[in-house]
């Protein structure tokens, strides 16, 4: 097991490297700072000089893979990839264009977005299996069928749609809470209810109807029959096993998400004016800070091989017969 | 009127899409085992319905991709004809009352009044405060007070008639072709269809059309007297916007799938037909894609991408080039972002077919590999393409919608779902508030994405292996 782990993180390495070659390719080479330079400080009547100071004070005054101007290895290390990308492996990502340390701010930023997101998460999970539950229970009836429908309805609903509405109906309509906002300690309960149940049900049409399947597919399986034929009531026979032999499937989609938790929702925290990394990221985006976008690229892919493994791991926990060499 | 055509990058492609689907229908026709899965989606009630719907939206997508430059009118005695710099569509020229039809600003659906209050100057050389009237919408009204109901009603009695009567000569012209095609009466096509008996679930199609010719043909002729879905922060129509984010959804859904499909299909069956080290690269590839959240990579190339188009301008002549080659790039990004799991699909698919017997076969008799991809392997995965391509569709519409609103979607200039739900945002925090553009948009969104979802529903259903439920249905009235 732990032999597996350890060879998991070794795999991981060079995706890792990939992810930085992509973004540096991306930040670096298909622009050079030069361009960054005079995007940012608007296109028209730019002086060299303007733009010598801003590479500057970003440190991107450097040559891109290989300075000649230096000895040894310094050639290699004062180069904006040893400084900007390879630096990212040691989560030394640099400051912002407001000049804070980006470290620092996606440590305390993370909180409030893990404090949508779990919520949103677990209780998403135990909702849309119990729809499910209940779909499969009923199939072939009119409430599977009608489900199935409400399902796709709700899934052609633009999570755009979910937010405005709920925030219109909900805060603005029935002042039942707050529309936007936030804060520390348990006075956030008022302003996270919403963005939670929002969360739930937007994504409530896509997860009940794939659970839905997974679960009729594993009613279709030769031990079911055999439960039923020892005469089992169904109630049991769905509960304690089509529910548990689902789990497999059903954890390869959830355990991945889970790290990528700590990223947050975009959308949902920047309507709901969250200071989560969602938000930071999108105000990074709408501000142009590419250092902010560089780094939230390379965390998320972190973390998504970080649930990669986990989603292994989990694996064996559910199910004894899988054995991770 | 003197124009000259014009080809966006996006038309050409739109134009491919076209002859590409018109050789594969030609090309299914006459392969009766393409043929049998595609009754299947013909006999699907839901899935004919939301065909239906998307018939139309295609059909304002198609019209809406003609573009050309209309000549500007010069007395000079110069004989060069000058093209103006508005690029405009078939569409537009369609609905050039909606598209001219521009007041002052916002204004509610069916008003005849501005949503605002301005000074209006008195012939007594007085000032009062009033909402003014509209410039278009029900100025043919003299008195819109008491007028107004009685009119809407009136033109929406006629609008539904008018959709009636062409419903009635397309139902009656294709009953005819029916009849025609199976060798019966007129009347005894008729009551099979009345009484649901035929094949293609006529009687579902019938009903959607009553639905959809009756509100098109009402909102026809409301629209040109009024704004039916009333005008936006700077006087344009919504209900003209709503229609005009159709094409853009629409390319969206579509060229994405199209640009994605040559890589996911070649490295993903050159990964699971080669194996070894073709297979670790091709992996490699698309796991370190694939961990990377999309939504932040779409934000970093679209983000490098507008620095570029910054730093070059001399890409695009108009406005509608410039727009039209950033959505380009936006579907060659979301096409980069969502190879990747059509592209693991095939590779398991493709694994397990060149172990399967008959390629075992063309091995030992020494057909070459490229012949056994293209003959053995290619058809027996194109349900899959197809299947993922019809899933992808709505999900990348709605993805649009989030994207411009994060701003990394389409050109601001261009009207989008994603743009004007982003516009509208804001006015939803307006006292009063302004609602009509959110629920246009909303509308016109959820029929494109819901019908979408429905038709890959019936395509997946009849082309999945796994289900393979054959129902029988006693069916008295099949064609010859």
């Amino acid at each position: 097991m732990l032999n597996y782990i350890i060879r998991r993180i070794f795999y991981a390495i060079p995706i890792l490297i990939g992810v930085n070659l992509i973004t540096f390719t991306l930040f670096f080479v298909v622009n050079t700072p030069d361009d960054m330079a005079r995007m940012h400080l608007g296109t028209k009547r730019v002086t060299p000089e303007a733009i010598t100071k801003w590479k500057q004070e970003r440190g991107y005054d450097k040559p891109l893979v290989f300075n000649t101007t230096e000895e040894g290895a310094r050639k290699f290390i004062q180069t904006i990839f040893f400084e900007k990308s390879a630096a990212m492996f040691a989560f030394n990502f640099g400051r912002a264009d407001d000049g804070r340390d980006i470290s620092h701010e996606i440590k305390t930023r993370m909180l409030p977005s893990l404090a949508i997101a779990l919520p949103v998460f677990f209780l998403g999970l135990v909702i849309h299996i119990t729809f499910a539950l209940v779909m499969v229970f009923f199939r072939a009836t009119y409430i599977d069928f009608w489900g199935v429908v409400f399902c796709v309805a709700l899934m052609s609903i633009s999570s755009l749609f979910y937010i405005i509405g709920g925030q219109f109906l909900i805060s603005k309509l029935w002042h039942l809470v707050p529309v936007s906002g936030f804060s520390d300690g348990l006075d956030a309960g008022k302003f996270l209810v919403l963005p939670v149940i929002i969360g739930v049900i937007s994504g409530a049409g896509a997860s009940t109807r794939w659970y839905r399947t997974i679960f009729l597919e594993e009613m279709g399986k030769d031990y079911v029959r055999t439960a039923r034929a020892k005469g089992l009531p169904e109630t049991l026979v769905l509960f304690r096993h089509v529910l548990r032999n689902a789990l497999i499937p059903i954890l390869t989609g959830a355990v991945v998400v889970i790290p990528l938790l700590f990223l947050g929702s975009l959308i949902a925290e920047s309507f709901f004016g969250i200071p989560g990394l969602g938000s930071y990221t999108i105000d990074a985006i709408n501000s142009q800070d590419f250092a902010v976008v560089r780094a939230m690229v390379f965390l998320g892919s972190f973390l998504y091989i970080i649930g990669l493994i986990l989603t292994d791991i989990s694996y064996t926990l559910v199910d004894p017969r899988i054995r991770l060499e | 009127m003197p124009f000259k055509l014009v080809i966006l990058w996006t038309d050409a492609l739109i134009y491919l899409l076209l002859v590409l689907v018109i050789f594969f229908v030609w090309f299914v026709r006459h392969n009766e085992h393409l043929l049998v899965p595609w009754r299947r989606v013909g006999h699907s009630v839901s899935g004919m319905m939301a065909l239906t719907v998307l018939t139309i939206f295609i059909t304002i997508g198609l019209l809406d991709t003609v573009h050309f430059r209309p000549a500007i009118e010069n007395n000079s005695s110069t004989y060069s004809k000058v093209y103006g710099v508005q690029v405009l569509s078939l569409f537009d020229v369609i609905a050039t009352p909606l598209r001219t039809s521009v007041e002052k600003t916002y204004s509610a659906p069916f008003a005849a009044h501005l949503y605002t209050k301005e000074t209006i100057e008195l012939s007594g050389g007085s000032q009062i405060r009033e909402f003014p009237r509209l410039k278009f919408g029900g100025a043919h009204l003299y008195d819109p007070e008491t007028q107004l109901v009685a009119d809407v009603i009136w033109r929406t009695v006629v609008g539904i008639g008018f959709g009636i009567f062409i419903w009635c000569v397309f139902v009656a012209s294709i009953v005819m072709l029916i009849a025609y095609r199976c060798g019966k009466k007129f009347k005894q096509t008729f009551f099979a269809i009345f009484y649901n008996e035929t094949e293609i679930p006529w009687r579902a199609i019938f009903i959607m059309l009553a639905l959809i010719l009756v509100l098109l043909g009402s909102a026809l002729v409301l629209s040109s007297y009024y704004h039916i879905f009333g005008t936006d922060k700077v006087g344009q129509d919504v209900f003209y916007q709503s229609l005009k984010s159709i094409r853009t959804g629409l390319v969206i859904g579509t060229l994405t799938t199209l640009i994605m499909l040559p890589f996911a299909l070649l490295l993903g069956i050159m990964a699971g037909y080669f194996r070894g080290w073709i297979d670790d690269v091709i992996q490699y590839i698309y796991t370190t894609l694939s961990s990377i959240p999309s939504v932040l990579l779409i934000a970093a190339a679209v983000l490098m991408m507008q620095v570029y188009m910054e730093s070059h301008p001399e890409f695009f002549d108009t406005i509608a080039a410039r727009a039209d080659l950033r959505l380009l790039f936006l579907c060659i990004i979301l096409g980069v972002t969502s190879w990747t799991s059509l592209c693991r699909l095939l590779r398991g698919e493709a694994l397990k077919l060149r172990e399967m017997e008959y390629i075992q076969a063309a091995h030992a008799f020494g057909v070459s590999h490229w012949r056994i991809i293209s003959r053995h392997i290619l058809p027996n995965v194109m349900h899959i393409v197809l299947i993922a391509t019809v899933m992808d569709f709505s999900g990348l519409v709605l993805a649009e919608a989030v994207l411009s609103y994060v701003g990394v979607g389409v050109d601001p200039s261009m009207i989008s779902f994603g743009t004007m739900i982003n516009a509208a945002r804001m006015e939803m925090a307006r006292e009063p508030m302004v609602w009509w553009a959110l629920l246009s948009s909303f509308s016109f969104m959820f029929t494109l994405v819901l019908s979408a979802n429905l038709f890959a529903d019936a395509v997946q259903d009849a082309f999945n292996p796994r289900v393979k439920t054959l129902t029988f249905v006693d069916r008295k009235f099949a064609p010859r």
